[in-house]
């Protein structure tokens, strides 16, 4: 089983809970998290909702020390095996390099960590292969649709191996149609991880996720958690899609502003 | 499409020159129309060719040299911060000295031969590919760097794969505008003293009242050096293929 390959991380070391304890943080006088206090859980796919600027983006960059701003409190990603290179991120934008193939562009990590090697590459390729991108491995990203360079960004980061996957909105600049597809194929090949996935969809938390934690304005609280059963994705029309939906679309209207 | 407009353009051009001639009836000896400017790049073609080959030589040499040194300058100052800070001055100091009163001194150091127009080249370049490097470096999309931070990327794998491919559309740009301002460097040089190059031959015909000649010069250095152009333009458009893709966010 191929999906088991790929997941070897998971299987090898348990996939890591991440604790966020008092954090609190403040942009100038005004306080975005206060006291923040949430678990999320190790190996399965936590979706963040929340209205615009109660800070979704910054939770996740503070996970993976990508932000400047101090905060107070701690973040701690429950892992037994110590060391970094817990992390990958994903983001809203494919971020692939212009000069660079798809097949390397897929192999960035290890090249940057100068740990290329054959059996490297020849997973590269099988990821390839399982996202339906098999004849592009030589194409530029210049020549791809937006759907396949995120799908080779997924891929990316699939390739790092790492337990703890971070994703800022990686699939909101997607048309529905590859938005869908690319959401099934990370679902897949993302099970066992710790997957914590920003969104400002609810049908999007719905389906990827095994919990939706909706976040209220600032100073930022969870102001409910969904906890879903089955195995993501979950099509358009499960009935525990049909039963939030309502509600979450409610709560996120009541947060927003305007 | 380009090499069309191109031909219409210096058609224009001229015809226009033709019709300066004509409209102020200015002497041959004062300015010669483009037909006795073409006998004279005709029949003094020998002599003007072993001349184009100093100028060229010492233009591609100037450009070699000062593209080197300009982006070992700038990987210097990407790398060390502390070695920026001493070199930065430096370069602002190599482009507010103006290039042209340091010819003679140049002549005078490095001798009538090519060198010194080398130098005089070098020195005209070094700003433009040096800065258009260096910020092009500094300008790497930070969600990238974050990305290489996040995969755990080694410094120097970083440089390589992603902030000087990052760099080298801007530098290409700063390497176009050395193509096109090298020429001046060598023919300043070529006036200030040597005994050969297009520069020199200028003011050769210029002494013996030979206008027409030294149109004949200017007309090969002014085709030469926009033939050189586009020919580097064309290679780095090839090599950098990224340079007109949209950025890296859309």
């Amino acid at each position: 089983m191929r999906e088991n390959r790929l997941a070897r991380h998971a299987e090898s070391g348990e996939a890591p809970s991440i604790n966020f304890n008092n954090v609190s943080l403040s942009l100038g006088d005004k306080p975005l998290f206060d006291s923040l206090s949430m678990t999320i859980d190790g190996g399965r796919c936590t979706c963040i909702l929340g209205p615009s600027g109660c800070g979704k983006s910054t939770l996740l960059r503070m996970i993976s020390h990508t932000t400047t701003l101090v905060y107070q409190g701690t973040i701690r990603i429950e892992s037994q095996t110590a060391g970094d290179g817990k992390i990958a991120w994903m983001s809203q934008n494919d971020l692939l390099l212009p000069w660079l193939s798809l097949l390397d562009n897929v192999l960035l990590g290890v090249k940057l960590r100068n740990a290329e090697s054959s059996s490297h590459r020849a997973k590269a390729r099988a990821l390839l292969k399982e996202a339906g991108l098999a004849e592009y491995e030589d194409a530029l990203p210049a020549t791809l649709s937006g759907g396949m360079r995120q799908r080779g960004a997924l891929l990316r980061t699939l390739m790092e191996e790492r337990p703890v996957l971070l994703m800022d909105e990686p699939f909101s600049a997607l048309d529905a149609l590859a938005r869908m597809k690319l959401q099934n194929l990370s679902a897949r090949l993302t099970r066992k991880s710790t997957v914590l996935l920003v969104t400002h969809d609810p049908m999007e938390a719905l389906r990827m996720g095994h919990k939706v934690l909706v976040l209220s304005n600032r100073p930022t609280q969870v102001k409910s958690i969904v906890s879903l059963a089955g195995t993501p994705p979950r099509n358009v029309d499960d009935p525990e899609i049909q039963a939030y939906f309502s509600v979450l679309l409610g709560q996120l209207m009541d947060e927003s502003p305007v | 499409m380009k090499v069309i407009r191109l031909i219409l353009l210096g058609c224009g051009l001229l015809l226009i020159w033709q019709l300066v001639v004509f409209v102020t009836g200015a002497p041959h000896y004062i300015l010669p129309g483009p037909v006795p400017v073409f006998h004279a790049i005709v029949n003094h073609s020998s002599t003007l060719l072993g001349h184009l080959q100093t100028t060229l030589t010492e233009i591609l040499l100037g450009i070699l040299l000062g593209s080197f040194l300009g982006v070992t300058t700038a990987l210097i100052m990407t790398l060390s911060p502390l070695l920026k800070r001493w070199m930065l001055p430096v370069l602002v100091i190599s482009q507010a000295i103006p290039v042209f009163a340091l010819a003679p001194v140049l002549v005078l150091w490095f001798g009538y031969g090519m060198a010194s127009k080398v130098a005089m080249a070098v020195l005209i370049i070094y700003f433009p590919v040096t800065s258009s490097f260096y910020y092009g470096m500094r300008r790497t999309e930070p969600q990238l760097l974050e990305l290489a931070h996040i995969m755990d990327g080694r410094p120097m794998s970083i440089m390589r794969y992603i902030i000087i491919p990052s760099a080298l559309p801007a530098f290409a740009s700063g390497l176009r505008v050395a193509t096109a301002v090298a020429p001046i460097g060598a023919v300043v040089g070529e006036w200030v003293g040597s005994s050969a190059g297009l520069g020199f031959y200028m003011l050769h015909a210029n002494a013996r009242m030979q206008i027409d000649v030294m149109f004949a010069a200017l007309t090969v250095l002014s085709a030469v050096s926009l033939l050189l152009y586009f020919f580097i333009d064309f290679v780095l458009g090839k090599l950098i293929f990224w340079e007109n893709t949209q950025g890296i966010t859309r």
